[in-house]
């Protein structure tokens, strides 16, 4: 009964597989696509208070996974939604990118369960594995074969960082002669002080500062973000990144809490470098995926500013803050996808006079933008101000005046991109069309970047009951 | 601070109405509709505002129409509100100053008129709430809310350089304000965990905590006020946006700053402002002389008040930071009579702008002959701008002046040129306008729209002017109290030094 979620997405692999043996069926494979996820979603809630580990406590049950499963399958889900019209993928692969989505969410949900090294690293290679292919899966529009560079990068570089967190669990073996975790923790508790301790688990963090784009592993992020089509850049840039924090807690917590000045230094420093890189080469993007993608570097460091209290309040808001983060990344995808005509990039001058051709999309971007800028009452300002409280109040005045000086650095470009679609002339630009799937989700997503920013209470309580789950 | 509880939750209301009246905006078909919905719920406002005044006790220096439930629980922020006498002129302007706006923009606004008007609606709720706030996330997130709207009235309905003003506008104003936030942590940290701001007034923190605290105040209010050298934004943002955004700016909005330093800086850091407030006193100066001499060479008439702006929120800030009665009182009746003369200025420019396009004084010669209605406003909103007695700013100017002579004699020798000047940019403006070359007669008069828009202004020229105490009786227990604490602190601190 506990794995039923993950055999009814499984289940739903194998359909879409059988599917992608047809021709043109895109539109299928969509609609089950969907289904798979909001069912996943309902599996999950439904057994949200149940615990238990099976297949030899390698996989763990418990209100984290669950909830983490939920936010992924309904990520899964609003992606699916809002490049439904899937325009620069090629029409006769369009199922296998679905089947591939999908497996890539079956890795992510595999991975906020691993309770086991081994576990852990082969859900997460699932998830990249997925995710390599759908890079390049784009029409080749432009000639230049973007999408090979990006696909290739992203490959290198996945399977460098790959490589340091199979190093890093070796150390892991070799000093506890376990992988399971919790076994592990206990050991590394007691071993605390130990210069290995400290290599193992940086060595391992490095998987998921990759996936999380953190400095300086961060090379991939423009040219990917850049190279992919529009609906993979939105994927890339969402829901791997929610379970990327999420597990990234349980690998932080093999330092003990006592003696990890050392983890903390590092996370301030990864942080001010981040955020400072990010911020400052958004600054002169023209392209708005790109642009994007410096500036999730940047939110990248605000999470570690989060995490470095080492606490569960820490963790809890850092948790906060990338589910912001999701739907703030999703609203602003919503409108990329929307203007981008034939699935090419769009740059900052498509967006020019937006408000004029399609008014609800202005809309969409500003709450979006503004959001991710950090201006109340959105999302964005509830999850920056929580994780500034928290940090100065671990002492970090420092880098919480760092902190507040690169929101001011960042409003620029989030700005720039609404004044050119606030204040200027469309020229003779067409107007976009507003279906009503993008209509409802584009609601749904404002409505919870102002709720949770509103009321901020709720989602933390939550994010910390997961923390307590797995402390 | 104690607190007077009050049943009506008048507060709440007040700020919400706006709001509430902004969302079903959304659904109010016609834009002649949407017009007259928006003039409902200012003036429902500015009615229930008067229940306000109606009740509000002058005789105590205790926060009225209290308000005080949880928020956010994990950090402790609640929804807290109340107000003084210090603030309560400053909610009344906000809400009589709305619905002028609203009849003002009726004609000048012609596309796009029911964004216009929720963007309007979700100001005047923000600018509410600030004077309100008594939690300090609160102030904070209605501090920056306001940023949107304001951005979008210059950058969509505003003239032909709006995407420089309005960017210029939201940076400055933003970049000013994250270093508040981080003082705003430091102060609930060094507060057990509380963000509620009377709790944090008259505490005995640090001179060196103080003055990191003021500092970051300073230059969110500076800012905002805004004070030489932060004011650059101001012209660019005045002159680019309509009729009703600069009226809002320059009624409501500069007031924020100033009203930042009598309700944070001086209570929060008492030490720091003694220590520091000396600079401010010759930046305000500097403000006054500045903004006075930049008025005589404009052109644009739009310009020229906004440089008379820089000039008389130069005075108010040297009322403040005189540290004495009349001078702060004055400050704050100051306040009051800038956002009556100036907005009252702002909306006749925007009136002329509708008929003729042009703001420069030059293509408004001779106006006395062909348009008598709007000579005779102008004339007098622009004696009252100058401080000429009988009217409210003489009032404001020489109560001030009178603390600044208190305080440090030079300061006030200084501050007094700042009013020669505004005299001679106000009547250069009214000689050429009024009098001088042969005069247009293509221009219409105002309409009687027109003439009921800015008639209350008129009489609140004169009644502040000839019946000061009328407004003015309802600040003194609260200025007295706000400065005997100032003052207590300074001799406890300079008795804990020998």
């Amino acid at each position: 009964m506990l794995f039923l979620p993950e055999l009814f997405l499984l289940g739903g692999s194998l359909a879409l597989f059988f599917i992608t043996l047809g021709n043109e069926r895109g539109t299928l494979a969509k609609n089950v696509t969907i289904a798979i996820g909001l069912g996943v979603a309902v599996l999950c809630y439904a057994s949200i208070d149940k615990q238990g580990t099976m297949f030899f406590a390698a996989y763990k049950i418990d209100y984290f996974s669950q909830f983490f499963k939920i936010i992924i399958s309904l990520g899964l889900v609003a992606v699916v939604i809002l490049t439904s019209d899937m325009k620069g993928i090629n029409s006769k692969v369009r199922p296998e990118y679905y089947l591939f989505m999908t497996l890539s969410c079956l890795g992510l949900v595999f991975l906020v369960s691993a309770n086991e090294l081994i576990t852990l690293f082969i859900a997460l290679e699932l998830s990249s594995y997925a995710l390599y292919l759908l890079v390049p899966m784009r029409d080749d529009t432009t000639g230049e074969r973007m999408q090979m560079e990006a696909g290739i990068k992203y490959v290198m570089f996945g399977v460098l960082s790959t490589g340091c967190m199979l190093f890093g669990m070796s150390y892991v073996y070799g000093l506890t002669g376990t992988t399971n975790l919790p076994e592990v923790i206990t050991t590394y508790h007691a071993l605390s002080g130990n210069p290995i301790v400290y290599l193992s688990v940086l060595l391992i963090l490095v998987g998921f500062f990759y996936k999380l784009a953190i400095f300086p592993f961060h090379f991939w992020v423009p040219d990917v973000y850049e190279g992919a089509a529009n609906p993979t850049t939105a994927f890339i840039a969402t829901v791997p990144k929610v379970a990327a924090v999420a597990v990234m807690v349980k690998i932080v917590l093999l330092a003990s809490p006592q003696g990890a000045d050392w983890l903390v230094l590092m996370f301030t420093t990864a942080a001010i470098a981040s955020m400072f890189y990010g911020n400052l080469s958004a600054l002169v993007q023209t392209d708005i995926k790109r642009m994007l993608g410096f500036s999730g570097i940047a939110h990248a460091g605000f999470i570690l500013v989060g995490m470095l209290t080492l606490d569960e309040l820490g963790f809890a808001r850092a948790m906060y803050y990338i589910i912001g983060y999701l739907l703030m990344n999703l609203a602003c995808f919503l409108v990329i996808c929307a203007v981008s005509q034939k699935g090419e990039n769009v740059s900052r001058d498509d967006l020019k006079g937006l408000y004029k051709r399609a008014p609800f999309l202005a809309l969409v971007l500003l709450v979006g933008m503004f959001a991710m800028a950090g201006i109340p009452p959105f999302v964005g300002f509830a999850g920056k101000f929580m994780l500034l409280v928290g940090a100065l109040n671990a002492g970090h005045l420092v880098l919480v005046i760092l902190a507040a000086l690169n929101t001011a650095i960042a409003i620029y470009y989030y700005l720039s991109v609404v004044r050119v679609a606030f204040t200027s002339d469309p020229g003779d630009r067409p107007d976009v069309e507003v279906t009503g799937s993008m209509l409802s989700l584009g609601v749904v997503l404002m409505v919870l970047i102002v709720y949770m920013g509103v009321a901020p209470d709720t989602m933390v309580s939550i994010a910390q009951k997961a923390v307590q789950a797995i402390m | 601070m104690e607190f007077i509880e009050y049943s009506g939750h008048l507060l709440s209301w007040l700020i919400f109405i706006p709001l509430i009246g902004a969302g079903i905006m959304f659904i109010v078909p016609g834009e002649e509709n949407q017009r007259r919905w928006a003039l409902v719920v200012t003036m429902a406002n500015a009615l229930l505002s008067l229940k306000l005044w109606a009740d509000f006790d002058s005789g105590t220096a205790a926060l009225q129409f209290y308000e005080r439930t949880s928020w956010v629980k994990s950090l402790n922020i609640e929804y807290a509100l109340g107000i003084d006498g210090i603030s309560l002129l400053l909610v009344m302007l906000t809400t009589f100053i709305m619905p002028l706006c609203v009849l003002g923009s009726w004609t000048y606004i012609s596309k796009r008129v029911k964004e216009f008007m929720i963007c309007l609606l979700i100001m005047e709720c923000a600018m509410i709430g600030v004077f309100c706030a008594l939690d300090f996330v609160l102030f904070y997130v209605l501090w920056e809310m306001m940023l949107m709207p304001m951005y979008l009235l210059i950058g969509i309905w505003g003239g032909p350089r709006k995407k420089y003003a309005s960017i210029k506008f939201f940076l400055y104003t933003l970049a000013g304000s994250v270093m508040l936030l981080v003082a705003i942590i430091a102060l609930y940290l060094q507060n057990g965990h509380s963000f509620y701001i009377p709790d944090m007034m008259n505490q005995d923190y640090s001179l060196a905590f103080q003055i990191w605290v003021f500092l970051a105040f300073f230059l969110a209010f500076a800012i905002k006020v805004p004070m030489f050298p932060f004011h650059t934004w101001l012209p660019a943002a005045h002159v680019e946006a309509p009729g009703a955004g600069s009226v809002l700016l320059a009624s409501v909005l500069l007031k924020m700053g100033t009203y930042g330093f009598l309700r944070f800086c001086i209570p929060i850091t008492p030490l720091a402002t003694s220590y520091l407030g000396t600079y401010v006193l010759w930046l305000a100066v500097a403000g006054i002389l500045y903004g006075g001499f930049t008025a005589l060479a404009q052109s644009d008439m739009k310009k020229l008040i906004a440089y008379s702006s820089v000039g008389h929120m130069g005075f108010v800030v040297l009322g403040i930071f005189c540290f004495n009665t009349s001078g702060v009182e004055g400050a704050i009746i100051q306040m009051v009579n800038h956002g009556v003369t100036t907005g009252a200025l702002f909306l006749m420019i925007g009136m002329i702008y509708e008929r003729t396009h042009s703001r420069e004084i030059d293509d408004h010669q001779g106006l006395a002959y062909s348009v008598p209605i709007f000579v005779t406003f102008l004339t007098i909103f622009s004696l009252s701008s100058l401080g000429f007695p009988a009217t409210n700013s003489f009032i404001g100017e020489f109560l001030i002046l009178v603390g600044a002579f208190e305080f440090n004699k030079i300061v006030a020798g200084v501050a007094i040129i700042g009013a020669v000047l505004a005299a001679a940019y106000m009547l250069r403006l009214l000689q050429y306008v009024l009098f001088k070359g042969e005069g247009r007669n293509d221009i219409a008069d105002l309409n009687f729209r027109e003439t009921v828009t800015l008639l209350p202004l008129l009489i609140f020229v004169f009644w502040i002017g000839l019946s000061p105490e009328t407004f003015m009786h309802v600040m003194h227990v609260s200025v007295q109290n706000l400065l005997d604490q100032y003052h207590n602190v300074q001799t406890v601190a300079s008795l804990a030094l020998h």
